[in-house]
């Protein structure tokens, strides 16, 4: 009698009839959670104390029907081997699928079809929808900060001749090819820093000084950032090497430095550099707010990149130094021209990752009162007549820090699997 | 000997600049503080520091000392330390694994939370977490409760409260079945090698770790008692939650941005450990006989535990010292309490940022050395 009753185990045998059954339960099961969670219908309300779940055992049932082992169809093994391998997989993929169902409509709705964009104040904001009018309005300030309206072109020029700047490395030929290094670790960054002072501080030919703490938004990002990576790389390679010197001062200095700032939290840095630093220095000399976050910044993360280049060089065998030093290599002509290159080879997604906790971190100057992207949508969403907008607001900046970082991340990947093949 | 000569002038040169450098700055710092009539030192730890703190897990109040704001903010750090460690290693695991199935679905919604969620600025989630995500949570007269009696409410998440009575001797009985259970276990492998006979270990320590505790309650007096939160009305349209346990929004924002945050990078460890044990390691423990489960326990984990811990650890760091974001959204963290409240009250930066900086130093150093030495245990020992 119990033998009777049990469920036949779908083959393919019976595939004629356990595939169309299957199909259908699936289809229809999906079908309620979409209708009803797109127009509000429900379906199955003539079950309706288990009218939630009924869509699951629908569906779990259906691809228990369809589950059926080498069937000779190829789309169906194809289906079978990816999302329905087990009872456990069928059941996870109903609740993806269910998920996505559910709140696809009301992301949709609130994100875009709900939302507005016209007019210039929160007036315009009516809707249930997300308010993209105040991201309209500020985005001039979530991208120079309070830097003067009239005035912004000079940033734009200044950004943009970065750019040219960092491109002409792509020009370079055979003959110039050994300048390359020298021009990225010494020339780019003193044009680039003489850039920032002479053009977005100016003071100079005429143009109206603007102090470091009225900058600010996406640029000063953009600014901290680029400094901080600059100054962090020569210095992490240097205590790299340090830690890994056979000269004992040196290597206990090294690793007193890196394992310190390991040590400590970023905030806390930030806070000995806006608070401590000032009374180091004598009476009478001070330096600018920008510039102390962008050293303890550049000081905090060199740490990292070191340890990161200290595993390059760890992975490097014993005989490329052997055979280095036999050629009559000075220490710095054996590291710059047969250690260093390969390491870096070896460190490039190590470092990429560095480099992305660093853009991350530079949201944390707000220790010492800059504010960049995060911390002018912060400060806007405050403002008494565009209250209430702290969703758009993070949204934005997280969409823009996506990019980004993102962009970054697949370039490294990309740049690795480049430098495999080369090898 | 031109060599040896090279080199000690070298070490003695940098070690001499240093040290000049940080006489420079010790210098300027005493003309400095004499300046504005500072003294250095840290006896204001012992002085009254009259300031609130919201969230305290340790009897504080405005008259008690600086010290003792300190250890308030320490024992805060560590806890949403400790908490943000267990969720962020749960979900972490999860990810790793659901990141390695052979289900598209799973594999891809997996590794878009990855992406998601390690390529945005901590800072913001934090934000996000506390201004827009709890801010959208209702009234505590509009909600309803979560289950049993936990209330979700934009004031705070409350939980009931138990109500020990001779929690030690509880806490005894419970180290008791500890060690029991530990001396259970290498009873159990002495015997599974000499013997070849298996004991069902698991089970009895499970009985062991329910029966003992709970023996505490029959003859250890111990006394537990559950306090439900009460709606309760302040004036016409404030109404509070009384009694049972509050869970303030900053606490669930910091906790809920730092799991999500370090349990990306968890994932891709434990993915990348599983990954790294050879595939040949589980075909040779299948033909011995091992079964799915035998084979995922003693073969592959062990191998894939000792890749997945050293990077591990890093997260676990991380995750501690990221904890001091806390000030952001005045959680009252050590970050905030000290270098927040108290160096505005004192003015005594130096000591305090000092201070600060060496508890999280010591945290991490601490952390690392316990890490290193589990690793130690876990590593291969070749014969």
């Amino acid at each position: 009698m119990i033998k009777n009753l049990r469920l036949p185990k779908p083959s393919k045998n019976n595939l004629k009839v356990c595939l169309p059954f299957g199909f259908i339960l699936i289809a229809f099961s999906i079908l309620d959670v979409f209708i009803n969670s797109f127009f509000e219908i429900n379906l199955t309300s003539a079950f309706a104390p288990i009218s939630t779940i009924l869509p699951l055992f629908l569906g779990f049932f259906g691809f228990y029907l369809i589950r059926i082992e080498y069937a000779g169809i190829k789309h169906l093994d194809l289906l079978n081997k990816n999302i329905n391998t087990n009872n456990f997989n069928a059941f996870l993929t109903l609740i993806i699928i269910f998920t996505i169902l559910k709140v696809l409509p009301e992301f949709l709705s609130w994100f875009i079809f709900d939302a507005n964009i016209s007019g210039n104040s929160s007036d315009a904001c009516t809707g249930s929808g997300a308010c993209w009018t105040y991201i309209k309005v500020w985005l001039r300030r979530f991208i120079y900060g309070m830097y003067p309206n009239a005035e912004q072109w000079r940033i734009n020029i200044a950004f943009i001749s970065f750019l040219l700047l960092g491109l002409l490395g792509i020009f370079s030929n055979e003959k110039t090819k050994k300048f390359l290094i020298l021009y990225y670790s010494l020339v780019y960054p003193i044009l680039a820093f003489l850039i920032i002072y002479f053009l977005i501080s100016g003071g100079v030919f005429g143009l109206e000084w603007i102090q470091t703490n009225s900058w600010g938004g996406l640029s000063l990002t953009f600014i901290v950032s680029f400094f901080s990576l600059i100054f962090c790389f020569p210095l992490g390679m240097l205590l790299a090497l340090g830690r890994r010197s056979n000269l004992p001062a040196v290597r206990y200095v090294s690793i007193g430095f890196i394992e310190f700032w390991r040590g400590v939290p970023l905030i806390t840095v930030l806070f000995m550099a806006s608070v401590i630093f000032p009374m180091f220095l004598p009476s009478g000399v001070s330096i600018d707010t920008l510039v102390r976050a962008i050293v303890a910044i550049a000081l905090f993360e060199a740490a990292y990149v070191a340890e990161v280049i200290r595993g390059g060089l760890q992975a490097l065998s014993r005989g490329q130094y052997d055979a280095a030093k036999s050629l009559g290599m000075s220490y710095w002509k054996l590291h710059y021209l047969v250690i260093l290159p390969q390491a870096l080879k070896i460190v490039i997604p190590g470092i990429a990752n560095t480099f992305l906790a660093l853009v991350k971190d530079t949201p944390l100057i707000f220790v010492v009162g800059l504010l960049e992207l995060i911390g002018m949508t912060n400060m806007a969403k405050t403002n008494p007549k565009w209250l209430g907008f702290a969703m758009e607001s993070y949204i934005f900046a997280g969409l823009v820090f996506f990019i980004i970082c993102y962009g970054m991340s697949k370039y490294s990947q990309y740049l690795e699997r480049k430098i495999s093949t080369e090898r | 000997m031109d060599n040896r000569r090279k080199k000690i002038v070298i070490q003695s040169v940098l070690l001499l600049s240093i040290a000049s450098l940080f006489a420079f700055f010790a210098i300027n710092a005493q003309i400095n503080m004499s300046n504005r009539g500072l003294q250095f030192g840290y006896d204001f730890l012992g002085r009254e520091a009259s300031f609130d703190i919201q969230f305290s897990l340790i009897e504080y109040s405005r008259s008690s000392s600086y010290f003792r704001a300190y250890l308030v903010g320490l024992i805060n750090t560590v806890l949403v330390a400790f908490f943000g460690i267990v969720f962020a290693t749960i979900l972490g695991v999860t990810v790793g694994i659901a990141r390695l199935s052979k289900n598209y679905l799973i594999n891809k919604f997996a590794s878009a939370y990855i992406e998601l969620f390690r390529n945005l600025p901590l800072l913001l989630q934090i934000f996000f977490w506390y201004y827009a995500a709890l801010r959208l949570l209702p009234l505590p007269q509009d909600s309803e409760a979560l289950f049993f009696n936990f209330y979700l409410t934009i004031k705070a998440f409350y939980t009931p409260a138990l109500i020990w009575e001779n929690l030690h001797i509880f806490i005894y009985f419970l180290i008791i079945s500890i060690v029991l259970i530990f001396f259970l276990r290498r009873y159990a492998k002495n015997i599974q090698e000499k013997e070849g006979r298996q004991i069902p270990v698991f089970l009895i320590s499970l009985i062991l770790l329910l029966f003992i505790p709970f023996l505490s309650f029959l003859i250890g007096g111990t006394n537990v008692d559950i306090e439900l939160p009460v709606l309760k009305k302040l004036s016409k349209t404030t109404y509070i939650f009384e009694g049972g346990l509050a869970i303030p929004p900053e606490f669930i924002a910091l906790l809920a941005a730092l799991s999500l945050y370090t349990a990306t990078f968890i994932a891709e460890c434990v993915r990348a450990g599983i990954m790294g044990v050879g595939k040949g390691q589980k075909e040779a423990a299948s033909s011995l006989g091992l079964n799915t489960q035998q084979i995922l326990k003693l073969v592959v984990m062990p191998q894939a535990l000792r890749i997945i811990i050293p990077p591990t650890t890093n997260q676990y760091l991380n995750l501690t010292k990221n904890s001091s974001l806390a000030s952001a959204i005045a959680y009252p963290d050590l970050a905030l309490v000290f270098t927040g409240t108290a160096l505005m009250q004192t003015g005594k930066a130096i000591e305090i940022v000092s201070m600060v900086m060496f508890t999280y130093l010591a945290l991490s150093i601490f952390t690392s050395i316990l890490m290193n030495w589990y690793n130690k245990k876990m590593a291969i020992k070749e014969k």
